[in-house]
């Protein structure tokens, strides 16, 4: 925590509890777990483990180089240790930013995530046939002639209910 | 016990980003490894502009990796949708056999 409390508390929710469990009942549903030795690459397919491997040390090293040859500010550390004698907090401090300059934006990132959720309801939706259903429209609109019948009863016969 | 700097945070993302490359070029089987690497390299950017945002006392950066993890959380609820749209019409989603768009 080096004062972006509010951002590593909503990124431990966000990711467990929304994103590994999305993964979770993913792959719970899918039933992968029967192709278990076939996750990882297996021999006729060994010929671009080497390439990824060799991409992935050029580019590591490659930002490793760039930050080992970073020149800081030196005033930059400075700021560092000012960061702590605010008298605002970090979430009163992003909230005041978020909801003012960025406010369109923010409005934009609420657009993407009603999309994302239509989108995903809408793809994995599916019509279940066969499946008996409760119809509240036919419940809320019956009468009470369709189900209270008045018969006149006489004495000992009774009276036959279903036929 | 040296103090953990602005260098250290953008090793960290380093390292997260090429486990990410990593995991796509290594791993052709399992589309959903595929998603798992392709957030790793969202939450390596992420580690990055944090880092910046505090070591240069502006919030802006705090305030795109609140937009960076919201488009990451729609993007994974899309992908895993298609996901299972996918296996539900053809009965896999090994990467090798998903060519029903090679002509």
């Amino acid at each position: 925590m080096i004062g972006a409390e509010f951002l590593g508390m909503i990124m431990l929710i966000v990711y467990v509890g929304a994103v590994a469990v999305l993964f979770l009942f993913v792959v719970m549903m899918l039933n992968v777990a029967q192709q278990k030795n076939q996750w990882f690459a297996s021999q006729e397919s060994s010929s671009h483990i080497p390439v990824g491997l060799i991409i992935s040390t050029i580019i590591f090293f490659e930002l490793i180089i760039v930050i080992g040859g970073w020149k800081y500010k030196p005033d930059l550390f400075d700021l560092n240790n000012s960061v702590n004698n605010f008298s605002v907090s970090n979430t009163h401090s992003l909230g005041q930013v978020l909801y003012t300059d960025y406010i369109h934006v923010f409005q934009l990132s609420g657009m993407i995530l009603l999309v994302a959720m239509i989108g995903a309801i809408v793809l994995t939706f599916r019509k279940r046939t066969g499946v008996k259903t409760q119809s509240y429209v036919k419940q809320i609109s019956r009468e009470r002639s369709e189900g209270v019948q008045v018969l006149d009863v006489e004495t000992n016969k009774g009276v036959k209910i279903d036929d | 016990m040296t103090e953990i700097g602005l260098g250290h945070y953008l090793t960290l993302g380093a390292v997260i980003f090429s486990i990410g490359i990593i995991g796509i070029f290594l791993n052709r089987k399992n589309i959903i490894v595929i998603l798992m690497s392709i957030e790793l390299i969202l939450l390596a950017v992420n580690i990055n502009l944090v880092a910046f945002s505090i070591f240069l006392g502006d919030l802006t950066g705090q305030v795109f990796t609140l937009f960076i993890l919201t488009v990451a959380a729609a993007e994974a609820a899309i992908g895993l949708a298609i996901i299972v749209v996918y296996y539900r019409n053809s009965g896999t989603i090994r990467v090798e056999e998903i060519d029903k768009l090679k002509g």
